[in-house]
């Protein structure tokens, strides 16, 4: 077993250095480059040259990779063009952002999609079936971007209920501790900001949730719909069980199955649906830093996140691999 | 928890959405309670951008300025609204030798934000950090310093040749004296410039300001320029939050001139631009620069109040000689002017308050005169020019910027085909060429040249015609591709002059000079604007862009 996990270990290795090199090239393919948008407007040609001479992006592009990969060998990802700090301690400020918002965004999908999923397929055919539906047809259908604008503008500038952008108001002298705002609040006592950081997150939470909770309210009714045609369903009912023992204990159970499967498959999807619904909402996380390392070119910056998103999908894959193994013992031999 | 109920399940339902009503309810009461965001003694703006970092000298753009303005005094500012100087950490400023001696006259009692005395001292410690600044690294950061001043004691970057600084000398504690190796028709104005703002030499050096490092293709700064940036300004820096994206400022009980009126400054990072407009109408935030001028009629419908800055830029048809030999004949380039109705291009697809243009000044800087040519719309004086320069059939490449609004152009696609329709109108046939603004369109146009036709502009740092004309036309480019030594020397000799009204005649005669020669035509000036909730009082919109908020109360 230790054997295939450390095969496997080896494998990812030039998986990640052949990601690395594509991460790299395709940053210096794209036209434009850093020194254009560090100089801003006013650049001539030569300072934009000296610019480049000075960040060394003159030389050939196999020496700058042996140079950046030197580097990242010692922990050493660089620092942001933009912000000046090292782009580790960005992503290590912006990482709990984006797991407040997706956490928030999971329970309210999870929270409300398995109710409504169950309820729909109980009533089917009636008219809270067909209004489940029609929600979830929309929840799907609608862009995130446009959702969250129309949130905004009725919850924060129509109604003035919820705050339209931001994680928390900007005079609230908070202090943080782990970054994620609603849990620093309880942490350090200060329960006014937790209850300001809440309502902040409503509103993004809702818009990113949007998608998943449909997708989960259609999977669970579709679930039910099959749980309940099966024989056990049958044989159980012939026993003479009561029909609430039933739902709870054999149709709902195991049609929850496919639904965390679901799940865990959305989830994934929220990290990275959170980019669109981080630049509505000015949600200060890993989308909003991806978002203005692109348009500023910021090398140091999108070569980490790319990297980082390359490295948790090799050992997602990797872990995948090793649960199969243990499972099947035939997978180690292969 | 599964409910052992029929019910349950339906009884869990409502009381789920029982709780988010009474979440929402107790949201709105929370929010109504406390009315718009933050007291009456906070002033909250929205920025689009985070700035670099808040040591003026290694910044040259907006969002960066912005707070460092509020910090930080300069020797001479400009008077609110206008492009005229007026005294600040000076009182007097008088020029000697050919304008190769300038000596400060200083304001007496002023602290920087550590305690310690603004002085001679301390003005001259100023100027010898920026003319020794070591390491590439640290000389690159300093674009308008090494434009002003053309280079180092020891250049490491891009400026070469004779730096214009020579010495600094504190003659008694309210009088420094500034030695240049030769003239320079930036100054006075420029000893405005945001860059050239007075630091503290105690916290300079306690905090290691100079210690710009390289790591990897990034800079990283000094603790001075991250967290102790200590000026004379009526706010003092409180703190930048960068998990909330936010900067504190806090007033400067100590400030020599007029108190700031608000004890609170505050930024909020926000670089979507609708969103600043929902957090302006949720009244998040008090404020937001360059909104856009779609929105200039729904803002004010709203009680908000848009208030248009007197334009200080110049939006430009540019013209490439280099690719097609017909447009080296004037009557060519000057068929182009007569092709385009500025008139309707400023009518319909520039903001309200924009005009359109002669020449390649605005008009409130010197230099700007009426004795040039105004070749306005005439097409059938542009296909007789072109008829007799034998290019009837002449066809050029447009080149257009996508994804970038500027204060010029709020939307370069819709001005580019105004224009390309103009210019098929008198028979010329037009290829657009569409490339993203930092994504090649710079690096197309200013650096290899191949477009014959172009769109850029500018927005002035000081009232000073070398900043426009001199930084178009002074020498050859690509971006134009030609040479014309007659017009390169008229601009370095008026560069030179050293009183003001040589200097206006003969950045007049240059005027004349390049509206004869038509190396570009020019479109328009227009008007940025800045908005502010309707509860704003005292804010000055000025031409340069710096307003400084110590003077805003909140109603």
């Amino acid at each position: 077993m230790l054997r295939f996990v450390i095969r496997r270990l080896l494998q990812a290795i030039p998986t990640l250095l052949v990601l690395s090199v594509l991460v790299f090239a395709w940053l210096r393919l794209l036209p434009g480059g850093p020194a254009t948008a560090l100089l801003g407007d006013k650049a001539t040609p030569e300072k934009v040259a000296a610019m480049n001479n000075v960040l060394g992006l003159d030389q050939p592009i196999p020496v700058q990779y042996v140079k950046f990969l030197g580097r990242i060998l010692t922990g050493d990802f660089g620092a942001s063009l933009v912000s000046g700090d090292s782009v580790l301690a960005e992503i290590g400020r912006a990482f709990p952002a984006t797991v407040e918002l997706a956490l928030a965004a999971l329970v309210l999908a999870v929270g409300f999609g398995i109710p409504m999923g169950y309820l729909a397929a109980r009533y089917r055919g009636r008219f809270l079936d067909h209004a489940t539906v029609l929600t979830t047809l929309v929840g799907v259908a609608v862009p995130v971007f446009f959702f969250g604008v129309l949130l905004k503008y009725v919850f924060a500038q129509k109604l003035g209920v919820l705050p339209p952008s931001g994680r928390q108001d900007v005079t609230i002298d908070a202090t943080h501790v782990t970054g994620l705002f609603t849990l620093d609040g309880l942490l350090t006592g200060e329960l006014d900001a937790t209850w300001d950081a809440i309502k902040h997150l409503i509103l993004p939470a809702v818009a990113l949730a949007s998608i998943p909770f449909a997708v989960i309210v259609r999977i669970t009714r579709a679930s039910v719909l099959d749980v309940q045609q099966e024989d056990f369903v049958r044989t159980a009912e012939s026993k003479g069980l009561t029909t609430a023992t039933i739902r709870q204990r054999h149709v709902l159970r195991n049609a929850l199955l496919p639904v965390s499967t679901t799940i865990g498959l959305q989830t994934g999807l929220l990290l990275a649906g959170a980019v669109l619904t981080e630049k509505v909402f000015n949600w200060n996380g890993l989308g909003a830093l991806l978002a203005e390392g692109i348009e500023r070119r910021d090398y140091p910056r999108l070569q980490a996140l790319l990297l980082l998103a390359a490295t948790v999908y090799v050992l997602v894959n990797l872990l995948v691999d090793i649960s199969y193994a243990i499972i099947d013992p035939r997978v180690r031999v292969r | 928890m599964l409910p052992t109920r029929a019910g349950g399940l339906r009884r869990i339902a409502l009381i789920g959405l029982a709780g988010a009503l009474a979440v929402t309810t107790a949201a709105c009461a929370s929010e109504r309670g406390s009315g718009n965001n933050g007291a009456s003694d906070t002033f909250i703006f929205g920025a689009a951008g985070a700035p670099k970092n808040f040591d003026p000298i290694f910044n040259d753009d907006g969002e960066s300025f912005r707070p460092t303005r509020q910090m930080y005094d300069t020797l001479v500012t400009y008077k609110p609204g206008t492009t005229e100087l007026q005294g600040a950490l000076a009182t007097a400023w008088t020029p000697s030798d050919g304008n190769k001696t300038w000596t400060f006259t200083l304001r007496q009692g002023v602290k920087f934000h550590d305690g310690t005395p603004f002085n001679a001292a301390a003005v001259c410690f100023n100027f010898d950090r920026w003319y020794n600044m070591k390491g590439a690294a640290a000389q690159s950061q300093m674009i308008y310093y090494g434009d002003v001043f053309e280079g180092f004691a020891k250049n490491e970057a891009d400026t070469s040749g004779q730096p214009v600084y020579k010495s600094c000398e504190a003659k008694d504690d309210h009088t420094a004296v500034l030695n240049l190796n030769k003239p320079k028709g930036a100054f006075p104005d420029a000893f405005g410039l945001t860059s050239l703002s007075m630091s503290s030499p105690d916290a300079l050096k306690k905090y290691n300001a100079d210690n710009v490092t390289q790591s990897g293709e990034a800079f990283t700064y000094s603790p001075y320029a991250t967290d102790h940036p200590t000026g004379t300004g009526p706010y003092k820096f409180d703190s930048f939050d960068k998990a909330n994206n936010t900067i504190t400022l806090v007033r400067n009980e100590d400030y020599w001139g007029e108190k700031a009126k608000t004890a609170k400054l505050i930024f909020k990072i926000i670089p979507d631009e609708n969103a600043r407009k929902q957090e302006l109408a949720a009244g998040t935030i008090d404020g937001y620069d360059y909104p856009s001028p779609a929105d200039y009629n729904s803002l004010k419908q709203a009680g908000d109040q848009v208030l248009i800055r007197p334009a200080f830029n110049i939006l430009y048809l540019g013209i490439n000689q280099k690719n097609n030999p017909k447009l080296k004949d004037v009557r060519v380039r000057k068929a182009i002017e007569f092709a385009i109705n500025k008139d309707q291009l400023v009518k319909n697809r520039l903001p309200q308050g924009a005009y359109p243009q002669d020449q390649f000044l605005p008009d409130n800087v010197p230099g700007h005169t009426d004795a040039v040519e105004k070749d306005s719309y005439n097409p059938d004086a542009a296909r007789q020019l072109l008829a007799q320069a034998g290019a009837s059939d002449l066809a050029l490449n447009f080149y257009v910027p996508t994804e970038v609004t500027r204060p010029y152009m709020p939307n370069p696609v819709d001005i580019a085909a105004a224009i390309t329709d103009d210019l098929k109108a008198v028979g010329i046939k037009v290829n657009v060429v569409q490339e993203p603004w930092n994504g090649g369109y710079k690096d197309s146009v200013q650096k290899a040249g191949k477009q014959d036709l172009h769109l850029l502009g500018w927005t002035g740092d000081y009232a000073d015609a070398g900043n426009f004309i001199g930084t178009f036309f002074g020498r050859p480019k690509p971006e134009f591709g030609f040479d014309n030594p007659q017009i390169f020397s008229a601009l370095s000799t008026a560069d030179a002059q050293t009183t003001p009204d040589a200097k206006k005649a003969a950045y007049e005669n240059a005027s004349v000079l390049i509206s004869q020669y038509v190396p570009a035509v020019p479109l328009s000036s227009s008007p940025p604007a800045i908005v502010v909730r309707g509860n704003i009082k005292g804010l000055v919109p000025t031409p340069l862009t710096d307003e400084r908020f110590y003077t805003v109360t909140k109603g």
